[in-house]
């Protein structure tokens, strides 16, 4: 992966900027011990490693502010890093840039149930969101599978979705509000309490700008009344194809699942060695769950049952109770750790169309032989976002690069069919240079206006989502 | 002007030497037509592709949003946002277009569960004031490769580029639908009561109150929508859930049920009627008292309170009713009616972004120059 060189000119100034940090944040908010900047060296894509020149830890949008003023003013790009739990290496620094990490920032603002939302500085975690309102009934929709560690900054960063977005959507829309900060230390609030803010939406641009626009410090988030209830149906097919056309014939019907998740075969297999869930050994696998009080599941669930019934599926097996759907689940749920287990996977996120799903998963068989890696798909078969994960033996030489190179052929012809390179994880580093595959010259140039009105320096995340040719002009300018 | 293809339009924003009015149907002039030449997207028009089984819809910007519907319906799908025909209000004739809801980002009843037109905007095609052709976003539901832009352009009128194509996610259309309705609450009971239902767990997809309803009393609305059996059981617990606060009657009579939402989403009450028409987006809870604090102004409140429309006596200046939003957060825009600051004037640093991006993506200063608040 080509970065930057770092700039020799920052490097010797290290002393003065971190004088000048530590004039405005407190002594133990601002790192740069080498031994402890390590630390930070890298997100949960660990293959990519760089330790960065500081990492400053502040505790309020007033501090982060003041900070990146003088990060502006040097001239230091700066990585703004939520918990570090991005698979496409979003906050993975350069040697010349500054960690601005939001951690130390967990409060929670406001509670409001009667105008359903919540306002928390952005360190706070995903979970935790939900945490704060759980006890009066309520939840925060958006769940990415990290979200026991992901903070809502990142979240916010790369529009994290989630197994239930189906039903309740992604970041984006469940975000009303923010706090940020720009590169040269403006404070701008956009949207708020109120829905659809004034003005061009500049908060739907801000989510899933990856950290290079400003800086989040706090964030108005809508909450929900938990449902009544939820269960899950669990349907086994002898193909996938015939599963895709099931998942389809489900959305026609007009039942509106919060979540279709899909295993094939070399999923369930792992899964089941890992968890014994009790799966059936079958091509493909869906987990259905549909939510509401007790009737209207079983309302719900009858229709879908029906529906699989007309594909011929080898299994069929309806939750009646809870114990019965944490059974169901536990494979889906283990389904990386399982993975994990066998050894070292990439994660890849595309979508595709929903239609084009038999054509891609039968690619993706056949190059995963050109290739000579095994595949296994475990994906949000609802809204087409794919998550193939490769195995490969990272102790082998040139095992990665392979990986690397069979990924980014699988994310090509998620594109080729209709869909995109990322659905969830973001661009970062990692799908960076395969940008050019989706989006043309114009397309671009487009996207690179919004950053110039934003951050003209380019300082903000640098290196990442745009390919380095392509920017290249820009960050010089 | 009225081009046929992309590529058409994109010569004449080349070639354009002054301003440009830039027109789907023409039938939401909001903010008050601009004086430049008039371009209209009405024969770039047609659906490309429709896939009811993934709940997706690539058309055209000029395509008629009733041809649209009228796809939509024939699968048993429709636009979850439930875009609001303006003409009753605006007293216009014309055909809506699609890509007029998508520029000014047209909403109905059901955003305050469904979200947005933007929350249903897959992505879109448009040519900005330098003569970019520029595509961004796509056609699946899950799409974080790279900006945002399909959400920048939603509500921007027109002012960044003009539309040429969008997708968007479809969803199906419930068998059923149940209103439960409460005459002769008064606005702050009516407000909380709304609260109350959207906090509940019974999916609400339509929260409104008219001060003045068919027969003149204040009536209350709670929409339900699903399966048969699921919204009778809903409407049960909704009226268990309600009944301290007032009788509601359940209609589920489809024509009248479609009839009631309709009325709401087009602000029927203010048809032909004299006056200013504003509309405001508030925090709930703060709709009651903003409107109190207006003499003379009538009120029909949506989305749970969130969106207020106001009927004001002519001649009511925008700076009383901004005023009065301002002290507790949210925005309003003059709808109808005299003025040239109909666009909610910006915080500075916001203001300056939004010059920024206007800047670069039309840098001549051509497209519906004069719509949003400028710096």
């Amino acid at each position: 992966m080509q970065m930057p060189e770092p700039n020799p000119d920052i490097l010797a100034r290290k002393a003065e900027l971190v004088a000048r940090l530590r004039k405005v944040l407190p002594r133990d908010s601002v790192i740069e011990d080498p031994v402890e900047t390590r630390a930070y060296e890298c997100d949960a894509l660990t293959a990519y490693k760089c330790p960065p020149l500081a990492v400053l830890l502040p505790a309020s949008t007033r501090e982060v502010a003041e900070a990146l003023a003088i990060c502006h003013e040097i001239g230091v790009p700066v990585v703004p890093r939520g918990a570090g739990t991005s698979l496409a290496g979003g906050a993975l620094p350069t040697a010349d840039s500054v960690i601005l990490g939001v951690a130390r920032m967990t409060e929670v603002l406001e509670t409001d149930y009667d105008n359903r939302f919540i306002r928390v500085q952005t360190g706070r975690t995903n979970l935790s969101v939900t945490g704060a309102v759980e006890e009066e009934g309520f939840f925060y929709a958006p769940d990415p599978s990290s979200q026991l560690a992901c903070a809502i900054a990142g979240n916010i960063a790369m529009n994290s979705g989630g197994a239930h977005c189906l039903k309740y959507g992604v970041t984006t829309n469940n975000l009303m509000g923010v706090t940020m900060v720009l590169m040269d230390g403006t404070v701008v609030e956009l949207g708020g309490a109120h829905l659809d803010a004034a003005g061009y939406d500049l908060l739907g641009l801000v989510c899933g700008s990856e950290g290079q626009l400003g800086v989040v410090t706090e964030a108005t988030l809508r909450i929900l009344r938990k449902p009544e209830g939820a269960r899950p149906v669990l349907i086994g097919f002898d193909s996938s194809e015939v599963a895709g056309a099931c998942v389809s014939d489900i959305i026609k019907a007009g039942v509106l699942p919060v979540a279709i998740e899909f295993m094939d075969r070399p999923c369930i297999r792992a899964t089941e060695d890992f968890a014994h869930a009790g799966y059936p050994d079958c091509e493909a696998l869906l987990i259905v769950e549909v939510e509401g009080s007790d009737p209207e599941i079983d309302e719900q669930l009858g229709l879908i049952e029906a529906i699989a019934r007309r594909h011929d599926p080898v299994e069929l097996r309806q939750s009646r109770s809870e114990e019965e759907s944490a059974a169901i689940w536990k494979g889906r749920k283990s389904a990386f750790g399982a993975m994990g287990q066998i050894g070292d996977y990439m994660c890849l996120d595309g979508t595709i169309p929903v239609s084009a799903l038999p054509h891609v998963l039968g690619r993706i068989g056949e190059m995963s032989r050109e290739f000579g890696l095994d595949v296994a798909n475990v994906f949000h078969a609802g809204d087409g976002n794919m998550h193939p994960l490769i195995l490969f033996d990272a102790n082998k030489p040139g095992d990665l690069e392979t990986c690397e190179t069979f990924g980014a052929e699988i994310l090509k012809l998620c594109v080729e069919v209709g869909g995109c390179l990322t659905g969830e994880h973001g661009v970062g580093i990692e799908k960076r240079d395969l940008m050019a595959h989706q989006y043309g010259a114009d397309d671009l140039s487009a996207q690179m206006d919004v950053k110039d009105v934003f951050d003209p320096k380019w300082l903000l995340n640098p290196a990442k989502v745009f390919p380095l040719d392509v920017s290249g002009a820009r960050r010089a300018a | 002007m009225t081009p046929e293809t992309e590529a058409e339009l994109a010569t004449i924003i080349k070639k354009a030497e002054g301003p440009l009015r830039i027109e789907g149907g023409g039938t939401r002039p909001i903010g008050g037509a601009s004086n430049g030449a008039r371009l209209s997207t009405s024969s770039m028009a047609g659906i490309e592709l429709y896939e009811p089984g993934a709940l997706t819809l690539v058309v055209r910007a000029g395509t008629p949003v009733s041809e649209i519907e009228a796809a939509l319906e024939a699968e048993g799908q429709r636009l979850a946002f439930e875009p609001m025909d303006h003409r009753g209000l605006l007293d216009t004739d014309g055909t809506p277009t699609i890509g007029g809801v998508v520029a000014a980002n047209v909403s109905g009843p059901r955003r305050v569960q469904a979200g947005a037109c933007r929350d249903f905007l897959l992505g879109v095609r448009f040519v900005d004031g330098q003569g970019r052709i520029v595509r961004n976003g796509g056609r699946v539901m899950k799409n974080v490769t790279g900006y945002d832009m399909v959400k920048l352009m939603a509500g921007s009128y027109g002012t960044l580029g003009v539309l040429t194509e969008v997708a968007l996610k479809v969803l199906p259309r419930p068998r059923a639908t149940g209103v439960l309705l409460c005459e002769g609450l008064d606005d702050a009971t009516a407000i909380q009561v709304l609260c109350r239902a959207l906090g509940s767990p019974y999916e609400v997809s339509g929260a409104a109150h008219l001060q003045r309803g068919l027969d003149g009393a204040p009536v209350t609305m709670i929409r339900l929508e699903g399966f048969a059996d699921s919204v009778a059981y809903r409407a049960g617990e909704m009226q268990k859930l309600l009944a301290d606060s007032g009788t509601f009657t359940l209609e589920t009579d489809p024509d009248r049920t479609a009839a009631d939402w309709r009325y709401i989403r087009d602000v029927e009450p203010f048809h032909g009627r004299a006056g200013a028409v504003w509309r405001l987006s508030v925090k709930p809870t703060d709709a009651p008292g903003i409107v109190a604090a207006l003499p003379g102004a009538e009120a029909v409140y949506d989305w749970g309170g969130g969106l207020v429309w106001l009927l004001m006596p002519e001649g009511t200046g925008g700076t009383e009713i901004r005023e009065t939003v301002a002290q507790r957060g949210g925005h309003a825009t003059r709808v109808r009616g005299a003025g040239t600051d109909a666009f909610p004037p910006l915080a500075a640093p916001v203001a300056a972004l939004q010059a920024g991006l206007r800047q670069r993506f039309d840098p001549r200063g051509i497209l519906n120059p004069g719509l949003m608040a400028e710096a």
